[in-house]
């Protein structure tokens, strides 16, 4: 694999242009598209051992394009996108997770889901107790331990 | 450079390491263990921070291939249907697992005799009874006793909550009648021999930042290190030595910085489990031993088992745990023995999974095609998210000669030893068990109302556990070590992880590997005098 340490500029654009594809800048859920400026800047910091499948991905892309993905009408970049997923194999995969992994961080969209923002530790979660008469079926069933000789 | 000899050497510091390390150390003998890996930093651990999810991709991949940390070799798992998956450090593959905390059955070790089918192991369940009982207790295990289809456990903790998912799942499984049960994990529910209770931080398998999730660099490291028993971190061993009279002479290993060293030893002790037990030995040839270390059988690095996970998921209208529990809650022994009506012989256990995070969710949904780009994206990943229940079945792998380890003719770690190569297909029985298993984790699904469903059919990076490559028996011709873990060619030469296990039994290991290492260094201590003899 190629030692790419980061994009071009025609790549990133066209990172741009899929991250939107992918997850489209919504009213009716008052979240941005992956293709915001924000998010852009963090998958751009945050691609380190990425940086070459990516690359890679997104060549692919602009081949199948033949121009900046930009200027493909809707329906062509419907085919181009539906070839891409079909066929472009573990760059193409990672490049979705690089989109989907920095979308899935935002403050905007983490609040749109009604989770917080903040990291596991130290707070965790409070998990309930359940119903633990559920069990008693199971008791009552019963069963036996296979035996060994 | 040549280091004053010990009386035992260890070589790695993992489940089955920590575990001899600790048992022996009452013996007041001069133990030194050697890891290829480091101290964990648990302020380091993912769940610390925003990125949690992102890091499972990278550099807290289960996959050391993907890892690919300085502490990790690297596998060829190529012609592997399931990627190997482990961890390298202080603590092992139990600093990065799920903790979950079966044990195999007692018809597991007998399953020539019960099914005619593999070999029956040379010890029994009950020889194992005191041994799991003190591992339960070092690693501090919660659970509820009584199950009726599980050996008799007394978990010092209580269970984890059901939570959401539970319940949901208890309803689906009693809808139909089916044996259901929380289960056994290392995960304390309470604050415990220094370890802070569970807060739920959901991520656990890679690494509990609370430290409540069993790891042994939090339960057995420290009492063997009290107890006087030496650790040398960053020390990877590339060989074992042999003297003039065929007995183990000590080891070549790399130092933190790179230098060949030799460490003398009276006894070796390999716990590397089923990966790196048999590279170790392969790697250790000689005049005398041609074909590797311990290996006269012919049988190091043979019949290979994974266990292949059928895991099949669905998503509820309930919300489910997702990310804001332990992984696994409940497991179920229904389909464990053998019903030859079902078409194959053996059976699996099954486990449980509450859900998923929001990233790993939308990568996961993504790939299997059922959250699409565009417009639609945000009604369906909020339809999705929080709401996955899953059912993975563990399949019990029978050995097999042709699955192996052997030594890779070209890849290398950075110290340039030859790194293992895996060969594993899955058997015809395997098949038809994972076939059965997917079809009753519909049922189960269809009975809690889930849609979208989805398989992974096996789990492609579900090569947690390695087992079978170094077998136990009283037949040197069929075995690698006796039946209390010493190699029958080289008398000071000792193998106490999952390397040794016969057959692989429907659960999860680690309980068992560690009540072997356990075992082993308890017959050991009986057999001082003599224990060359």
């Amino acid at each position: 694999m190629s030692d790419v340490k980061e994009l071009t500029a025609a790549q990133r654009a066209d990172l741009r242009t899929v991250a939107a594809m992918i997850v489209p800048e919504s009213d009716e859920y008052k979240v941005p598209g992956a293709d915001d400026a924000a998010i852009q800047a963090d998958m751009l910091a945050t691609l380190g051992r990425d940086t070459a499948l990516v690359a890679q991905a997104l060549d692919h892309l602009a081949k199948l394009a033949g121009k900046p993905l930009a200027e493909l009408d809707e329906a062509r970049c419907e085919a181009v996108a539906q070839e891409f997923r079909a066929r472009g194999g573990v760059a193409a995969a990672t490049l979705v997770r690089v989109v989907l992994q920095c979308y899935y961080r935002d403050d905007r969209v983490l609040r749109s889901l009604g989770l917080e923002l903040r990291a596991p530790f130290p707070k965790g979660h409070v998990l309930p107790d359940g119903d633990w008469s559920l069990l008693d079926p199971v008791r009552e069933r019963g069963g036996v331990l296979r035996r060994a000789p | 450079m040549k280091n004053d000899p010990v009386d035992v050497l260890i070589i790695g510091a993992g489940a089955s390491g920590a575990a001899v390390a600790w048992s022996l150390a009452d013996t007041k003998m001069h133990i030194l263990c050697l890891d290829q890996g480091g101290w964990m930093n648990p302020a380091e651990y993912p769940s610390t921070g925003r990125d949690w999810e992102a890091k499972f991709y990278g550099e807290w991949a289960t996959s050391p291939n993907v890892r690919r940390r300085p502490e990790d070799y690297p596998i060829n798992d190529d012609n592997s249907p399931i990627n190997v998956v482990n961890f390298n450090a202080v603590g092992g593959s139990t600093v990065m697992y799920t903790a979950h905390w079966p044990r195999l059955h007692p018809s597991d070790f007998k399953v020539k005799t019960l099914d005619g089918v593999a070999d029956d192991w040379p010890i029994d369940y009950d020889a194992l009874t005191p041994f799991f009982e003190e591992n339960d207790r070092m690693m501090g295990v919660s659970g509820l006793s009584g199950d009726p289809l599980s050996p008799l456990s007394h978990p010092p903790m209580p269970p984890q909550p059901l939570g959401l998912s539970g319940p949901l799942l208890g309803k689906a499984l009693n809808k139909l009648g089916w044996h259901w049960w929380p289960s056994d994990t290392t995960v304390a529910t309470m604050d415990y021999e220094g370890r802070a209770r569970c807060i739920n931080l959901g991520h656990c398998t890679p690494a509990c930042a609370q430290g409540a999730k069993a790891s042994t660099d939090i339960t057995y490291w420290p009492h063997a290190i009290r107890a006087g028993v030496e650790l040398k971190t960053h020390c990877r061993v590339r060989e074992i030595l042999t003297n003039e009279q065929g007995m183990a002479s000590g080891v070549v290993y790399y130092d933190k910085d790179g230098v060949e060293q030799f460490q003398p030893a009276e006894v070796v002790i390999i716990a590397c489990n089923g990966v790196g037990t048999p590279r170790l030995l392969l790697n250790s040839v000689s005049g005398k031993f041609p074909n590797g270390l311990a290996n006269s059988s012919g049988l190091v690095g043979k019949n290979l088992m994974f266990h292949p996970y059928a895991q099949i998921y669905g998503f509820v209208k309930e919300p489910t745990d997702s990310n804001r529990a332990p992984p696994t809650c409940l497991w179920s022994k229904e389909f464990y023995d053998t019903d030859l009506s079902r078409g194959f012989v053996r059976g699996y256990g099954i486990q449980f999974g509450r859900g998923a995070g929001p990233v790993f969710e939308a990568v996961a949904s993504e790939q299997k095609g059922i959250l699409p780009w565009g417009k639609d994206h945000h009604r369906v990943f909020r339809r999705l998210n929080g709401h996955r229940l899953a059912v993975s079945a563990i399949c019990e792998d029978l050995p097999e000669e042709h699955n192996r380890v052997t030594l890779d003719p070209v890849l290398k770690d950075s110290h340039g030893i030859p790194a293992p190569k895996i060969d594993y297909t899955i058997s015809a029985n395997s098949r038809k068990m994972m076939d059965h298993a997917l079809a009753r984790g519909r049922e189960v699904l269809d009975a809690a109302g889930a849609t979208d469903i989805c398989i992974n059919d096996p789990i492609p990076w579900g090569g947690w556990h390695l087992l079978g490559t170094a077998r136990m028996g009283t037949d040197p011709a069929r075995s690698v070590v006796n039946e209390w873990g010493r190699s029958h060619d080289v008398k000071n030469l000792f193998i106490v992880d999952g390397s040794i296990f016969v057959t692989s039994g429907g659960v999860n290991p680690t309980s068992t590997i560690q009540a072997l290492a356990l075992y082993i260094a308890d017959q050991m201590k009986h057999r001082l005098a003599n224990l060359f003899d």
